[in-house]
């Protein structure tokens, strides 16, 4: 389903000098497969994911989706495929401020190039268990109820790969759970692989599968090492 | 959902701004829309009206003033000129030698100076009314018939303006005043009676109230009375002493009527339309009565009034209209007649269609330029206000934009979103402005008729108003284009990175 190859990305510094962050020769996810990636802060994790997503672009390697790899794709090419097979959860939730709950969700279908399926909505928001706040804006919704908005869009298109940023992180534990049980209930009612990032040790225990970055990343390694770090 | 509504929804959300932006752009397209319709009629009327004579005689002086008060009933009354040239005229072009060569030439005498309730007095013969006027249009009666040419028949024709406003019916009585405001010490004449009332011309004609002028020359003020010379050698040796001295008798009018008229427009300031004109002039005509008569104090009414004989009858101006079917000779001869009549001392020969014609080139044309310029420049600020408007949310929101790439919008797809709001605002605010135009014209258009005789239509439409439109989407698209272009850069990773 998603298989990364010889992926690599570094930052310029202010200084002019480069800043490698990612080297991940080698990582595989499954259809219909559950995982948790960790990591320390800074250590990638949101890159990766946004490279995934071809929101930002490897300097070289391999992102293959579906047998598509999508690194070489255009800018417009990788925007079109992300409409119609990813979707996002980010940790800040990021649901546009002038649209209501409803039209949140329908946004999530509106890029793709497909019929905006108004059923799917009030079906995902059932789901969810906002049915009653379709027509509320997100300033009109709890924390929690805006994280859940954001997962009904995430899913909206009926995308083959889930990618969630710490979806938790801002949501608090009573509401925790919830998320991370609808997160995992969906992505498996949907058949949906889900690759979901968290600092959240009683979130990561759930899964079956849980990576650490630092092991799949050389880059990694070569910082934990002082003496091949970049002068 | 699509594009408009995402941009329509952004709109929305920030009301105030949009509100405020969007009524800039009504604004100035408002003030396009009322520049180009009125200044279009006002201009397209003025052109017609000057179409209805070929040429007017009046007093030596402003050649314009003389169009626009015989012409368009504006403006304060011009001088007078003699009856005895009016005859001449009248005899010569009736003579076989000229009706030969020339055919059918109208010949209509006005005298104004009257009004009644604000509406402009025109006393002239039953003629006028078979003259065509705007080119070749027939004057109709909407009810009754032209007045006769009796003298003290007393019979008035009302314009069809004129007896909407007033509610003037046949047999109605006016009494029309002595001058042309709303002055308080105006002497009103006898009674006459509505004969007729004129169907709408779209002339400042529609205005006016026609007189038979064999009954105007028996009104005080305008004939002969003892009562009347009096009392205006008691008002003039208050108010225009000085004047009086410079005022010419009968005789050496006619040599003199030409520093008359020029020193007139000089005076024209202080002197007020009425005392200017008909109830001066009994003042010249008596000056020998008057040095007798000084002490004699008593008024009583209305006195015996006795026609004024025709030498020394005067006329406010000669309208001429040449025989449609003799333009040749026609524009010959009257090329012949403004050098002959300018010549002379007595009147001038003045050509409406080249005054209006001249007014239009040299004030009205480049006013209208000007303001059309100030009106377009109030529309492109309008459209920089936009781009700043937008802009400067650009910065709010980047991470909007971001989450709409993230769900897979494209550059291209956030740019349009983008170029949609400028378009919502430039159009939206423009289709605004025309409909408030198009109000505000409608609400001034009744001030506008009743001083210039001009009717504007709400509706009236102009062909440049066709072009708005199309303007304000390249406006729109020009207005939006760096915003967007904003949005197409946006860095979306560093965007959803940032801390909201
Ligand atoms: N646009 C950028 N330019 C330069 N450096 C960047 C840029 N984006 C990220 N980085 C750096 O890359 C490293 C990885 O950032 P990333 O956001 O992927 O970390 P993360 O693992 O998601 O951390 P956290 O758990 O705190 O979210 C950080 O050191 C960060 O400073
Ligand atoms: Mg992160």
């Amino acid at each position: 389903m998603l298989q990364l190859k010889d992926v690599r990305k570094s930052f310029s510094e202010p200084g002019g000098g480069v800043l490698p962050i990612l080297d991940v020769p080698e990582f595989e996810l499954g259809a219909g497969e559950q995982m948790v990636l960790v990591g320390r802060s800074g250590s990638g994790k949101t890159t990766l994911l946004h490279i995934i997503a071809g929101i930002s672009r490897a300097d070289s390697g391999q992102v293959i989706i579906n047998g598509l790899d999508i690194c070489p794709m255009p800018e417009a090419g990788r925007d079109m495929f992300r409409a119609q097979h990813m979707g996002y959860v980010f940790q800040t939730f990021n649901l546009l401020p002038a649209f209501t709950a409803l039209e949140n969700v329908l946004l999530g279908m509106t890029f793709g190039r497909m019929r905006t399926d108004r059923q799917r909505a009030h079906s995902l928001l059932d789901r969810v268990g906002l049915s009653h706040r379709l027509n509320h804006k997100p300033s009109e919704l709890s924390v929690g109820e805006q994280q859940r908005v954001s997962v009904a869009r995430a899913l909206s298109n009926r995308p083959k790969l889930l990618l969630a940023d710490e979806p938790t992180a801002n949501v608090d534990p009573g509401n925790q759970q919830q998320i991370v049980d609808l997160i995992r209930e969906t992505c498996r009612e949907e058949g949906v692989s889900l690759l979901m990032v968290t600092h959240a040790d009683d979130v990561a225990e759930q899964f079956d599968r849980v990576d650490h970055l630092n092991e799949l990343n050389r880059q990694s390694q070569a910082h934990s090492d002082p003496k091949k770090k970049s002068p | 959902m699509n594009l408009f509504k995402i941009a329509w929804r952004s709109v929305q959300q920030r009301r105030l701004s949009s509100a405020l932006t969007g009524l800039s752009m009504a604004l100035g397209v408002a003030l396009v829309v009322i520049v180009l319709v009125i200044l279009n009629t006002v201009e397209d009327t003025f052109r017609k009206n000057s179409g209805s004579w070929d040429m007017i005689l009046g007093a030596k002086g402003s050649k314009l003033q003389v169009v626009l008060n015989t012409v368009y009933h504006l403006s304060t009354p011009v001088e007078n000129v003699p009856y005895s040239f009016y005859k001449e005229w009248e005899t010569k072009f009736q003579s076989p030698i000229f009706v030969s060569q020339l055919g059918n030439v109208a010949v209509i005498p006005v005298c104004m100076g009257d009004s009644y309730q604000g509406h402009r007095v025109v006393a002239t013969i039953p003629r006028m009314f078979q003259v065509p006027y705007a080119g070749n249009l027939e004057y109709e009666f909407a009810a009754g018939r032209a007045f006769k040419d009796i003298p003290g028949n007393n019979e008035a024709v009302a314009g069809s303006v004129a007896a909407h406003k007033l509610g003037l019916k046949v047999n109605d009585k006016i009494r029309p005043a002595h001058g042309i405001s709303d002055e308080t010490d105006l002497k009103d004449h006898d009674a006459f009676t509505v004969v007729g009332v004129l169907a709408p011309t779209g002339t400042p004609n529609d205005r006016a109230i026609f007189i038979n002028m064999e009954s105007f020359y028996l009104q005080e003020g305008h004939a002969l009375s003892e009562e009347l010379a009096n009392q205006r050698a008691q008002q003039n040796g208050q108010s225009r002493s000085q004047d009086d001295n410079k005022e010419p008798t009968n005789e050496d009018q006619s040599q003199d009527s030409g520093d008359q008229g020029g020193g007139n427009q000089d005076a024209g300031e202080q002197a007020t339309a009425s005392n200017r004109h008909w109830n001066v002039r009994p003042v010249a005509f008596t000056e020998n009565t008057l040095q007798e008569q000084e002490d004699g104090q008593s008024h009583a009414g209305h006195g015996q009034a006795e026609a004024l004989p025709e030498e020394l009858r005067e006329v406010t101006a000669i309208l001429i209209r040449f025989d449609p079917e003799q333009t040749a000779l026609s524009s010959m001869y009257s090329m012949k007649m403004v050098k002959d009549i300018n010549k002379g001392n007595v009147a001038q020969a003045v050509l409406p269609l080249k005054e209006i014609t001249d007014l239009f080139n040299t004030f009205i044309g480049p006013l209208k330029g000007l303001l059309m310029f100030l009106a377009v420049l109030i529309v492109v600020v309008a459209g920089i206000g936009i781009m700043v408007g937008i802009y400067n949310t650009m910065n709010d929101r980047r991470r909007d934009i971001a989450v709409m790439r993230a769900l897979g919008a494209g550059q291209v797809t956030v740019m349009a979103v983008i170029l949609f709001e400028s378009l919502i605002l430039a159009v939206g605010g423009g289709l605004f402005g025309f409909l408030l135009g198009h109000v505000a014209v409608g609400i001034v258009s009744s001030s506008i008729s009743g001083t210039t005789g001009v009717e504007i239509p709400m509706w009236f439409l102009t062909w440049q108003e066709m072009v708005l439109l199309p303007g304000l989407v390249i406006l729109a698209a020009l207005a939006g284009f760096w915003p967007a272009l904003s949005a197409y850069r946006t860095d979306v990773s560093k965007s959803l990175t940032a801390t909201p």
